[in-house]
C-alpha cells in the first residue's frame, strides 16, 4: 500500500478515498484468499486420499507395501478373500517407469543438445514447438495409438529382435500375442514423457554461458567435445531434475497405461507380459469395487503414488534449486 | 617453459589419426542429436497422421450431430452428446479455474512477500505434478461417494488439473508487464486496485488468455478423473450437470478403444479425429497469439 | 576503464611511452619471421560489411596490439585468425588469412585443427565449472597429450604465473579465484596445449588495476615462446605491452559502417609520430 496519504492537499469527496481503500482492501482479501484455497485444495486432497484408504491402511498396514496377493474375491471358502497388497502395482509401476526413462532421457538429451546447440534459423524454430506439440496429444490417444498401431509393430519387430539377441535374459521372454504388455506400457510413457525431458534440458542448455562454449571451441576442441565437456557437464544436475520430472510424469499417469499394459496381478520376469501399476488399477477397478476394502485399498494405491509423486516433485525442486545457486556462481 | 614448439606449426591440414577420429566421432554425435530430434517428430507426424488416417473414415456429419447407437458393437450414430457434454464440463471448469488462477497469480506477483510466496508457489507446482488420477480419487471421495457421479463433480476436477496452468501463465504475463506502466499510474495517484484491474490486467490479457487456451486444450483431453467422476451415463444429451453424469469424447474414446469390435474401433478414432483436432487448433492458435503477446510486452 | 589517474601530466605520459620504447627496441632485433599474412580480407556479417580491405603481416614472438574506437571490428578481426567467427550466423570472409603461408579458410582446412594451435583468452574470463586442475587438463587429454599430464598441467601453471598461487588446491572449484587469477587459468589453459599463437581479446577489462598488471607481466615472459596479439581499448595497455599496434577506424560511407586498418606500425611511432591525421586524433583523445 504505497500510495496512501495523497489527500491533504486538494479535497477529495471522502467517498472517493474510502471507495478507493475499500478497493484496494478487498482485492488483497481476493488474491489472499484465493492464494489460500489452492492450499485448501491441497490439503483437503491429501485428507481425501488417507481419510479414504483408512479401512485398508488398518487392515493391512504398511504390509500393503509388499504383499502381492490382490483379491477382491468375496465367497467365503476362497484363500486369501479380500485380501489386498500393492507390491504387484508398484513394481509394475516402477518398471515401466524406468522403461519410459531408459528410452527418454538418452533421447531428450539428445533433441535439447540439437534444439538448443546444433540447429540454427528456421529448421530448429519449427522442430521445438513440434517437440512442444507431442506433449499436447491426450493420453486417451496415444493409448489408442498404442492398443492399435504400436501394440501389433512391437509385437512383430521390436519385441521378436529382442527376445532373438537377448533372450537370455529372462526380462526379453517371448513376446505377448496381443502386443500388449509392461514393455508396450513403457514405451507410451516414453513417448509421453519425452518432449518433457526435451524442453526442461533444452531451457537449461541455453543458459550455458556462450564463454563457456567459446572456450572449449578456442581450445581446438570439436563440437561434441565442447558440448560433451561443458554444455552436459555443467548441466548434470540439470538433467537430473529434468529426469525425475519426467519419472514424475510416468508413475502417475493411469489411462494410456491402462489402456496397453493388458492387466496382470502377478510379477512376471518378462517385460512383454501383462502387468499393473499403481495408476492403472485405479482406472481398471474404482468404478464397480466389491467390497468397501477395496475402494479402500484403491484410496491406498492412490495414496502410495501420491507419497511417491511428492517425493520426486520435492527432489526435482531441490537438485534445481541448489543448481541453480551454482550456476549463479558461474555467472 | 619452452613448450611452444615451431615444427607443430607446419603440419596444418597434415594427416593426424587422433584428429580424424575425434572428427568421426563429432560428426557420429552431431548426427545422432539430429536424429532423435527428426525421431520425435516422425513419432508425433505417426500418431497424429494416424489419427487423421483412421479417423477420417469414421467422421461424417451424422457422426458430429447425432447421439451414438445404443451399445458396444453397435454400427451407426455419432458423438455430438459427448461433443456438448465435453464442451460443457469444461466450459464449466474453465468458469472456476480461470478467476481463481488469475487472483493467485495477481496475488503472487503484487501482494505476496518473500516469505508467502515461496509457499504458494511450491503448493502450485505440487498441484501440477499431482497425477490426475489421484485427483480424481479426491473428488471422488469428495463428491462421488456420498452422491453420484456428477459433470459437476468432473468440471471441479479439470478445474483442479487447470488452475496450476493458468496460474503459471498469468504470473509469467504479468511479470512481463513493464514497470514504467506501473511508476506511470503510481505517479498519477491511482489506486492499487484501479492500477491493477486498469493498467496491469489490461496489458497482459491477451497472454493470460492465450494461457487459457493451453490448459483448456490439456482439459479437453483430460481423462483420468473423468473416469472415476464422470463415466456412468446415457446415450442421451443432458446439461443436467448436477444431477447427472455428463457424456464426454475422453470417456468415449477410452470406451471404445477397450472395446474389442472393429465398428468400436472406428468410432474411437473419429471421436479422437475431434478431440486432436480442436487439442491442435487450440494450441497453434494459443502458441502463436503467446509469440505475438511476448515480443508486444517485451518490445515496449 | 582508464588505468591513469586524470591529473597524469604529459610528461609522465611520454616517460611511459619511453619505458616502452626501450622494451620495443629489445625485440626489434628478434625474429621477422612472419606468422600471419593478411591480404585483402573483407568481413561480412550478411549483407553488412564488418571489417574491410584489411593488409597486415604479424611477426613471430611479437606483441601485436589492435587498438581503435568500438565497433570498428577489432574482436572480428581478431576472431578472423583461429576462425572463432565460423558458428556466427551469416559470417562470410573474402580475400586471404595466411598462417605460416597456409591459408585457414582453404576448405579442406578444419577449423578445430587451426583453433588447436592458435590458442584465444577471451575478455572475461570463461573457466569451465570444473576443478582448476581439470579446466587445464581436459585439452590435453582429448587432444591425445595423455603422457606426463601432471606436469603438463603444473608447467602450465607455470607458464601462466599462477602455480604457486593454487599449487595446493588443484582439485578445488576454478569458480573459487579471483578474476585476475581466473584470467591467467585461461590463459594457463591455452599454453597447456602449447600453441603457437595466442591471441587475447581485450583480456583485461574484467580486471583491477592489480590484476591487469599481472595479466601484462605475465604478456612480457610470453613473449619469448609465443607470438600474441591483443585486442585493446586502453591506450596505456596497448603502449604498455605491445611492439606493434594496429589501428582501426570505422569508416561510415553511405549511411554503412564499417572496420578499417588505419596505419599499423611499431607502437613507439603509432603514439609518437602517427601517420595518418585520425590516429593521432583518437590517440590525444583517449590520452588527454
Amino acid at each position: 500500500m504505497s500510495i496512501q496519504g495523497t489527500a491533504s492537499s486538494t479535497s477529495l469527496s471522502p467517498t472517493g478515498r474510502a471507495g478507493g481503500r475499500f478497493g484496494d482492501r478487498l482485492l488483497t482479501v481476493l488474491t489472499s484468499g484465493a492464494a489460500l484455497a489452492t492450499i485448501a485444495v491441497l490439503v483437503l486432497l491429501v485428507e481425501q486420499v488417507v481419510n479414504g484408504s483408512s479401512l485398508s491402511i488398518s487392515a493391512f498396514g504398511l504390509g500393503f507395501l509388499w504383499h502381492s496377493t490382490w483379491n477382491p474375491t468375496l465367497s467365503a471358502g476362497a484363500v486369501n478373500a479380500n485380501v489386498y497388497g500393492a507390491a504387484v502395482l508398484i513394481y509394475g509401476t516402477v518398471v515401466t517407469s524406468v522403461i519410459a526413462l531408459v528410452i527418454a532421457v538418452p533421447l531428450g538429451v539428445a533433441i535439447a543438445v540439437y534444439l538448443a546447440v546444433l540447429a540454427h534459423g528456421r529448421v530448429g524454430a519449427v522442430i521445438g514447438p513440434l517437440v512442444e506439440l507431442l506433449a499436447a496429444v491426450p493420453s486417451v490417444i496415444l493409448g489408442l495409438w498404442g492398443i492399435i498401431v504400436l501394440a501389433p509393430f512391437l509385437r512383430t519387430t521390436i519385441e521378436p529382435a529382442l527376445h532373438a539377441a537377448l533372450g537370455w535374459i529372462p526380462i526379453f521372454g517371448a513376446p505377448n500375442p496381443t502386443g500388449l504388455g509392461v514393455f508396450t506400457a513403457g514405451v507410451v510413457l516414453a513417448i509421453m514423457v519425452l518432449p518433457i525431458i526435451a524442453a526442461v534440458c533444452r531451457d537449461l542448455f541455453l543458459t550455458v554461458p556462450q564463454d563457456l562454449k567459446d572456450g572449449a571451441l578456442a581450445l581446438g576442441m570439436t563440437r561434441w567435445e565442447m558440448i560433451r565437456g561443458v554444455v552436459l557437464d555443467s548441466s548434470r544436475a540439470g538433467i537430473g531434475a529434468a529426469t525425475i520430472l519426467g519419472l514424475s510424469r510416468a508413475l502417475g499417469e493411469a489411462i494410456a497405461v491402462t489402456q496397453v499394459i493388458g492387466t496382470g496381478s502377478t510379477i512376471t520376469a518378462s517385460l512383454f507380459q501383462n502387468g499393473d501399476t499403481l495408476a492403472s488399477r485405479i482406472a481398471e477397478q474404482f468404478i464397480g469395487t466389491v467390497s468397501r476394502l477395496q475402494t479402500a485399498s484403491l484410496f491406498y494405491c492412490a495414496l502410495v503414488l501420491l507419497v511417491m509423486e511428492l517425493i520426486a516433485n520435492l527432489a526435482a525442486q531441490l537438485i534445481t534449486r541448489r543448481f541453480q545457486k551454482r550456476r549463479g556462481l558461474a555467472l | 617453459m619452452s613448450t611452444a614448439t615451431g615444427s607443430s606449426t607446419t603440419l596444418l591440414g597434415a594427416e593426424d589419426r587422433n584428429l580424424r577420429r575425434r572428427r568421426l566421432t563429432d560428426r557420429l554425435m552431431r548426427l545422432s542429436a539430429t536424429a532423435a530430434a527428426g525421431l520425435a517428430v516422425a513419432v508425433l507426424a505417426i500418431v497424429v497422421g494416424s489419427v487423421l488416417i483412421k479417423g477420417a473414415s469414421a467422421l461424417s456429419i451424422p457422426f458430429l450431430t447425432q447421439n451414438p447407437a445404443v451399445g458396444l458393437g453397435a454400427v451407426g450414430g455419432g458423438i455430438a452428446n459427448a461433443i456438448v457434454g465435453s464442451a460443457l464440463i469444461v466450459a464449466v471448469g474453465t468458469a472456476m479455474a480461470l478467476p481463481l488462477g488469475i487472483l493467485i497469480a495477481l496475488y503472487l506477483t503484487e501482494f505476496a512477500t518473500p516469505r508467502t510466496a515461496p509457499p504458494i508457489r511450491l503448493v502450485l507446482d505440487l498441484l501440477n505434478g499431482t497425477p490426475t488420477i489421484v485427483i480424481g480419487v479426491f473428488i471422488f471421495g469428495l463428491l462421488v461417494v456420498s452422491h453420484s457421479q456428477t459433470g459437476f463433480a468432473a468440471s471441479i476436477a479439470l478445474a483442479i488439473i487447470m488452475l496450476p496452468l493458468m496460474a503459471r501463465t498469468t504470473q509469467e504475463m504479468l511479470l512481463l508487464v513493464p514497470g514504467d506502466l506501473r511508476n506511470a499510474a503510481h505517479a498519477l495517484g491511482v489506486r492499487r486496485w484501479r492500477m491493477i484491474l486498469g493498467i496491469v490486467l489490461p496489458s497482459a490479457l491477451g497472454g493470460i488468455l492465450t494461457g487459457a487456451i493451453l490448459a483448456i486444450a490439456r482439459a479437453f483431453g483430460e481423462t483420468a478423473p473423468l473416469l472415476l467422476c464422470d463415466s456412468v451415463f446415457g446415450n442421451t444429451t443432458t446439461l443436467n450437470i448436477f444431477g447427472t453424469a455428463i457424456p464426454n469424447i475422453p470417456i468415449d474414446i477410452y470406451r471404445y478403444s477397450e472395446s474389442g469390435f472393429p465398428s468400436d474401433h472406428a468410432r474411437a478414432w473419429g471421436a479422437a479425429l475431434v478431440l486432436i483436432a480442436l487439442i491442435l487448433v487450440g494450441n497453434l492458435s494459443a502458441r502463436a497469439m503467446l509469440a505475438r503477446q511476448r515480443r508486444k510486452l517485451a518490445g515496449r | 576503464m582508464s588505468l591513469s589517474p586524470p591529473e597524469k601530466t604529459a610528461e609522465q605520459e611520454r616517460s611511459l611511452l619511453n619505458v616502452e620504447v626501450a622494451g620495443e627496441s629489445a625485440v626489434a632485433t628478434g625474429s621477422t619471421e612472419v606468422v600471419y599474412e593478411l591480404r585483402g580480407v573483407d568481413v561480412h556479417y550478411g549483407q553488412a560489411l564488418a571489417v574491410g580491405g584489411i593488409n597486415m603481416r604479424i611477426h613471430k614472438n611479437v606483441i601485436t596490439a589492435i587498438i581503435g574506437p568500438s565497433g570498428c571490428g577489432k574482436s572480428t578481426m581478431l576472431r578472423t585468425l583461429n576462425r572463432m567467427n565460423d558458428a556466427i550466423p551469416g559470417f562470410r570472409l573474402s580475400g586471404e588469412v595466411l598462417y605460416h603461408d597456409r591459408s585457414i579458410y582453404e576448405r579442406n582446412i578444419d577449423p578445430v585443427e587451426v583453433r588447436r594451435r592458435i590458442g584465444m583468452v577471451f575478455q572475461r574470463p570463461n573457466p569451465f565449472p570444473k576443478s582448476i586442475y581439470e579446466n587445464i587438463a581436459w585439452a590435453p587429454r582429448i587432444l591425445g597429450l595423455r603422457a606426463d599430464l601432471e606436469e603438463r598441467v603444473e608447467n602450465a601453471l607455470r607458464g601462466a604465473a599462477l602455480w604457486d598461487e593454487v599449487k595446493d588446491r588443484l582439485k578445488q572449484s576454478a569458480l573459487g579465484l579471483s578474476g585476475g587469477q581466473q584470467q591467467r587459468l585461461c590463459i594457463a589453459r591455452a599454453l597447456a596445449i602449447e600453441p603457437d599463437v595466442l591471441l587475447l581479446d581485450e583480456p583485461c577489462s574484467a580486471l583491477d588495476p592489480i590484476a591487469t598488471a599481472s595479466v601484462e607481466e605475465l604478456m612480457h615472459e610470453l613473449r619469448r615462446d609465443y607470438t600474441q596479439v591483443i585486442v585493446t581499448h586502453n591506450m596505456q595497455q596497448a603502449a604498455r605491452v605491445a611492439d606493434r599496434t594496429a589501428f582501426f577506424s570505422l569508416n561510415v560511407e553511405n549511411g554503412s559502417r564499417s572496420g578499417v586498418l588505419v596505419e599499423y606500425d611499431t607502437t613507439k611511432t603509432i603514439f609518437t609520430s602517427p601517420g595518418d591525421q585520425r590516429t593521432a586524433d583518437y590517440i590525444a583523445g583517449r590520452f588527454g
